[in-house]
């Protein structure tokens, strides 16, 4: 069971790279194969949401549903290809639109209040009540000079987030 | 899903402070005002979630780590074929000789012994204690275990509970050669069990199943009576309740921790130059497992007595078993992660991510109120 990085040819890495425009080098790529293996637990070639959540530290996340409803059913490629966004290789660009997708759940390019209403309802829980959550979304869209009925699309994500100092980096580990 | 959220809720009152352990890339320092584009960040978040697919430390705790590779040339080809010849063709049958011939001996002394002698309690029991010790001497014999026993043996008197950390069902085997425990464990099917429940039954073991939930009160009715029983073998608990490789500790369980007894920890450390003894039960059978072993050169292994520990003025159970935890991590070279080992088979309690919430919600407000 050890060797399944052997399985992967140096052709299947370049082919892997080329899919994520080159945000893992190849030893972070058989890294990641060995991991996806290890998560793919019934050797079906793909990841269930079920499989995810054997990860504590992944079904503890405010974020875990959300993510899952992505993640589900991805075979090595589009999970390398999912995991890119979070490459240093990957430009600021790349990682705003990748939060712009988490946004956008019904997938039309345009992120509504209530898109981002249920995030931050994921990230705060019981602990804010629905009315001041509400009141505190309008007070900083109205501020930034959006309203509650704006449609945010990718390029007014870019221009809030582009430009600050985000750091959104997760190293591979390799031995 | 609502089974699952009921044995969470049980599982909640054992975990120590899980936050002191986790990455706490989530909590924002509040400063400055709320702009839209602070709440619109996700970053920490999502990272987090990433990091945990890419690496986690709890899948970690339940990986066999393959040996380490040899540095194949052509003339360690033929050595190493020899090996196999003499591991495979000499010391493996040698070593199933030395094993049924333990069986042997001590089937045909422990049934005797066992139904002779019901009117002398006292001396059946030595004998059966030592029967046992002797069998798993036999055991240990069969994979040539070279064990080194570090500190004092352990004694027979009450209120003394001795913990250990788990790594296969063979730390129980190695530990009962010295001193014939009464030992907690899951209930195994197959031959195991049978074991389990006729003669290893008769050293006072306690046996339960993980998934019954009402099993735990009847364990800790029995551990209490056991422990206070004055003549009763020493008790041995594996606090983690799930074999892990040896390299990580994961959360004790408190049960041991507030009986109110003495604890004794002891450290088990498994030497990988032959063989990994690691039980990944998931992948294979005890049967399987012991084979592996057997098959191998030897298995080499430490074992530290360590000194006896009581609960501290003020200590809680929780804190307690974490205590005893960093003597044996430390002693046995082990890291330590806050999960319960128990994930294996649930999710983790909702109150994780509740705290999570809690932390984000709190400086929002905060930055709130800032302005």
């Amino acid at each position: 069971m050890g060797n399944t990085s052997s399985m992967l040819t140096q052709y299947d890495i370049e082919e892997v790279q080329e899919h994520c425009n080159n945000a893992f080098s190849q030893q972070e790529i058989v890294s990641l194969y060995q991991r996806f293996c290890q998560l793919d637990r019934n050797g079906g070639g793909f990841i269930s949401a079920e499989e995810i959540m054997t990860v504590p530290e992944f079904a503890v996340n405010p974020l875990s549903q959300r993510l899952l409803r992505m993640l589900d059913g991805l075979n090595f490629k589009e999970f390398v290809a999912f995991l890119s966004a979070f490459s240093s290789r990957t430009s600021l660009q790349q990682k705003v639109e990748f939060i712009f997708k988490v946004y956008d759940s019904d997938g039309n390019g345009k992120v509504t209040f209530n898109d981002m209403l249920d995030i931050l309802r994921d990230l705060t829980g019981q602990f804010i009540s629905e009315q001041q959550r509400e009141k505190v979304l309008t007070h900083v869209l109205e501020e930034a000079g959006y309203t509650k009925d704006s449609l945010l699309v990718q390029a007014d994500f870019v221009k809030l987030l582009g430009n600050s100092s985000m750091k959104m980096e997760v190293e591979v580990p390799v031995d | 899903m609502s089974k699952l959220r009921e044995s969470d809720s049980e599982l909640e009152l054992d975990h120590p402070n899980i936050e002191d352990y986790l990455p706490s890339e989530s909590i924002r320092e509040p400063h400055g005002k709320l702009r839209l584009r602070d709440l619109l960040d996700i970053s920490p978040t999502l990272s987090e979630a990433a990091g945990a697919i890419v690496d986690d430390s709890f899948t970690r705790c339940f990986k066999s780590n393959p040996p380490e590779p040899w540095n194949w040339n052509v003339y360690l080809f033929p050595l190493w074929c020899l090996g196999v010849v003499v591991r495979y063709g000499l010391l493996f049958p040698v070593r199933v000789f030395v094993l049924t011939a333990g069986w042997i001996i001590f089937l045909s002394c422990y049934f005797p012994v066992h139904f002779l002698l019901k009117g002398h309690d006292k001396l059946r029991k030595k004998l059966e204690r030592g029967l046992v010790e002797l069998i798993c001497s036999f055991f240990v014999a069969s994979w040539t275990g070279v064990v080194k026993y570090h500190g004092p043996r352990p004694s027979i008197r009450p209120k003394q509970v001795f913990v250990a950390n788990h790594t296969s069902m063979i730390d129980f085997i190695v530990l009962e050669q010295m001193t014939a425990f009464a030992v907690i464990m899951q209930k195994h099917p197959g031959w195991v069990g049978l074991l389990q429940s006729t003669i290893l039954e008769s050293l006072g073991c306690i046996w339960f199943n993980r998934s019954e939930s009402k099993d735990r009160e009847v364990v800790a009715r029995k551990l209490r009576e056991h422990v206070n029983a004055a003549d009763s073998n020493p008790l041995l608990i594996f606090p983690e309740g799930t074999c892990v490789n040896n390299h990580y500790t994961v959360m004790f369980k408190k049960g041991a921790f507030e009986l109110g007894c003495t604890v004794c920890p002891v450290a088990i450390k498994y030497n990988k130059i032959f063989v990994d003894a690691f039980w990944n039960s998931r992948k294979q059978s005890f049967t399987t497992h012991l084979l592996q072993l057997m098959t191998s050169w030897a298995v080499v292994c430490d074992v530290w007595y360590l000194e006896p520990q009581n609960l501290r003025p003020g200590e809680n159970p929780i804190e307690f078993a974490e205590r005893v935890r960093d003597i044996i991590s430390l002693r046995a070279g082990l890291k330590k992660v806050p999960w319960d080992g128990y994930l294996k088979y649930s999710r983790p309690s909702p109150k994780l991510r509740e705290q999570k919430q809690q932390s984000f919600a709190e400086s929002l407000l905060h930055r709130l109120e800032d302005k």
